[in-house]
């Protein structure tokens, strides 16, 4: 019986912690924020020596497939440090899609280069948690793709895993014809999203997703991949906030003597602690409870979309004035759960979904 | 992560899911505390080591080693068949525990056999109507007269004080010494002369606790526990074991299990609860946190297990966010019921008994009670997030 994260687990949590303290700082993500074409390939490189795009890539295609807590622990080190980087996209949604979709040749051809860092693969999926007006992609006979796909995440990648309106999932080529990308700018400014325009782009279908078993199963293991961010931004917020309250003086004390403000404080942990359990259970699970697995992803990805609400709301509160000043930039880490929040579906379609898993719905 | 508890718990899940089947038809259906049944039942589950599992067979107790996971499995079982396990009550859950550990051979060999058989019931002495929160400001005093103590003052929220034999009761026996260092852990008889006690109902309009006052109440001097004076040390051991008991996140599985099933049956305007996405997306929400504290508290049991130490805030947060999930999960249940909901007491229209309204108040009460949701928010920056106490202020009501 062992409840908790192992000893490989911790160290590898150290190691991605370690990189990203000494090279995606508050400074390197505003420069990143900044310079739409800063594709944080530094960052990306650094994480490829530590094995962080390989981590769910089969050993048998050059990955070291490692469980879906070892990516959750990943997660939650680049949320902590607000981190930009193809993670989700590329290592996690791209690298479920061809391990449960692709054939032999295309995991043979592309997890390779994804564990290598060498490929970077967008994400056009937001329409399997929720198809808002204007988007719809339709797959042809001849193989090629039509419409509009929105909220794709990592557009600046050397391909995009694009789902169609049949659930099923295609590998198209940045630089094939017949495909726009039009840039979206959004509130949490460590992740890029563009609209994809498709007008005949000729791509090729995995066609293991005809099973629409596959395109849950890429959403589940999303859903608790960006629950693990929001766990670790929240953290990181509550210690920024502990921190600058035991520093900031007023009415001659030290602000972290005041109970108003201890009990903010308290309240946060409160709420962070118990979400971390369900969240490493929830990681857990895809991989070893798969009865449970689907309910407990819903689970984590709504419980911590409030969680992360709450607080982001309250360790801004904490530091008073100063939390709403682009100075301190406490901000990112709130607009990074604010994002997370709403990809692969907002706190109540998510609800919506556990009831149904139950047959309460 | 490995969440199997290993063959060998395997097999004695097993042989205590035996002994309860073939054994259920003897467990007592609801007679007293006192009556014969009860006490049968408790010496059999000793003789097994399903009661008192680890407490030495000198005492009365099975003489096991420790083992929480095997605690553990008991408790589930139990749970599980519905069928009742050991005695429980303040002096099997907190005075044998500390006796055991401050306790003099004599007091052991002369309280816990009998406390263990359920003949020595016991109430607990430590609340004041001048000290709650602040409770070691009490001003119950007992003074040493020859070779006993003279104790004079009152107590309030003294559960069982009325069927109690014994009370284990925190006085103040050094008036000059700092406030933590002038109290004593005194055990005395509660059919004692100067003894009076008052029955207090509370909002569920039962009488859960009793005031008790004490006018020149006489004690033998040798009934202290722990050394004169350390008292505050005494009772502070087993504080946090009460701290720990409040949250039992199984207790909140059953009753959300229920929630569902009264979802499903409960109707308005001819519809299903259930049916209802308002009341379904709350449901969904209290079950996402009944299922984090459940394994927050696998966290902590695994961290007792393997003694790790970076379970500290988990552990600090568990009394407050079990009682206050536990309240909202009852609120969420009288309301979908909505006028039936307010139905009490012992007229019709009654769902569960109308345990809902019950427990939603009771649990009200323990919020409030074993250390405010205020007191454990202070405990957990304070310990857990390492901020700094609030200042004295010298202010007084009325000053």
């Amino acid at each position: 019986m062992e409840f908790g994260l192992s000893e490989e687990q911790n160290l590898l949590r150290e190691s991605v912690d370690r990189f990203l303290d000494d090279n995606a700082d508050l400074d390197r993500v505003r420069q990143y924020a900044d310079d739409p074409d800063d594709r944080g390939d530094d960052i990306w490189s650094g994480l490829t020596e530590l094995g962080v795009p390989a981590v769910l890539v089969p050993e048998a295609h050059g990955g070291i497939g490692l469980t879906a807590l070892d990516a959750a622990v990943i997660a939650e080190s680049l949320g902590a440090h607000a981190a930009p980087a193809p993670y989700l996209s590329t290592a996690v949604l791209a690298v479920a899609a061809l391990r449960l979709a692709g054939d032999e040749a295309q995991q043979a051809a592309y997890l390779p280069r994804i564990a290598a860092g060498s490929l970077r693969i967008g994400t056009a999926v937001s329409e399997l948690s929720g198809a808002r007006q204007g988007a719809a992609v339709e797959a042809r006979e001849d193989g090629t793709l039509h419409g509009k796909a929105l909220f794709v995440l990592d557009p600046d990648a050397d391909a995009f895993l694009v789902a169609d309106r049949t659930r099923r999932f295609h590998l198209v080529r940045a630089d094939a014809g017949g495909l726009e990308t039009t840039p979206l700018p959004q509130v949490d400014r460590t992740r890029r999203i563009a609209e994809l325009a498709l007008s005949g782009a000729p791509s090729e279908p995995l066609r293991g997703s005809r099973d629409p078993e596959v395109a849950l199963r890429v959403i589940d293991l999303g859903r608790v991949m960006v629950a693990a961010d929001t766990l670790g931004a929240a953290q990181e917020m509550l210690d920024q906030a502990v921190a600058y309250a035991k520093q900031r003086e007023q009415f001659n004390r030290v602000i972290a003597s005041f109970q108003a403000v201890k009990h903010l404080c308290a309240e946060m942990a409160a709420e962070i602690e118990p979400a971390r359990a369900l969240l490493w259970y929830a990681a857990h699970a895809l991989d070893e409870a798969p009865d449970e697995g689907r309910l407990m992803a819903c689970h984590a990805k709504a419980h911590l979309a409030e969680v992360g609400q709450f607080v982001g709301k309250t360790a801004t509160v904490v530091h008073g004035g100063m939390g709403f000043t682009d100075l301190l930039g406490l901000h990112y880490w709130f607009k990074r759960m604010g994002f997370d929040r709403q990809f692969l579906g907002g706190p109540e379609r998510v609800r919506e979904e556990a009831a149904r898993v139950q047959g309460l719905a | 992560m490995d969440l199997s508890y290993g063959p060998e718990y395997d097999e004695f899940r097993q042989e205590l899911r035996d002994f309860l089947a073939s054994h259920r038809d003897q467990a007592p259906r609801g007679q007293g505390m006192r009556s014969e049944p009860v006490k049968k039942w408790q010496k059999l589950l000793i003789r097994h080591g399903y009661a008192a599992r680890t407490i030495p067979t000198e005492y009365g107790g099975h003489g096991g080693e420790p083992d929480i996971l095997k605690a553990r499995i008991i408790g589930e079982e139990f749970a599980a068949a519905q069928v009742p396990g050991g005695l429980g009550g303040q002096g099997i859950s907190m005075l044998v525990p500390t006796l055991l550990e401050l306790g003099t051979e004599e007091q052991k060999r002369r309280f816990i056999p009998p406390t263990l058989a359920g003949d020595m019931l016991w109430c607990q002495g430590y609340s004041e109507p001048g000290a709650g929160s602040d409770l070691a400001s009490l001003r119950t005093s007992a003074v040493l007269d020859g070779d006993e103590w003279v104790v004079n003052g009152s107590k309030i929220w003294t559960s069982t004080a009325h069927m109690a034999d014994w009370i284990f009761c925190l006085v103040r026996t050094e008036p000059d010494a700092p406030k933590h260092q002038g109290i004593s852990f005194l055990l005395f008889r509660m059919d004692t002369p100067g003894i009076e006690i008052r029955p207090l109902v509370d909002m569920t309009m039962v009488s859960n606790f009793n005031e008790v006052f004490f006018t020149d109440v006489r004690v033998p001097k040798e009934q202290v526990v722990g050394k004169r004076g350390e008292g505050w040390y005494v009772a502070n051991a087993i504080l946090g074991h009460e701290r720990d008991s409040l949250g039992d996140p199984n207790a909140s599985l059953a009753r959300l299990n229920r929630l569902i099933e009264l979802m499903r049956t409960e109707t308005v305007d001819g519809r299903r609860a259930i049916d209802n996405p308002a009341f379904r997306d709350r449901l969904m929400k209290i079950q996402a946190r009944v299922t984090a504290l459940r394994m927050n508290d696998l966290r902590i049991l695994s961290s007792r297990i393997n003694g790790s130490s970076d379970t500290g805030l988990a552990r600090l947060i568990t009394k407050l966010q079990a009682t206050e999930l536990r309240h909202e999960l009852e609120a969420l249940g009288i309301d979908i019921m909505g006028e039936f909901g307010l139905m009490y007491g012992k007229g019709p229209h009654l769902r569960d008994q109308g345990s809902w309204q019950n427990h939603y108040m009771y649990f009200l009460g323990l919020i409030i009670g074993g250390g405010t949701s205020q007191i454990q928010k202070n405990i957990i920056s304070e310990r857990g997030l390492g901020m700094p106490r609030e200042p004295k202020a010298v202010v007084r009501a009325g000053g």
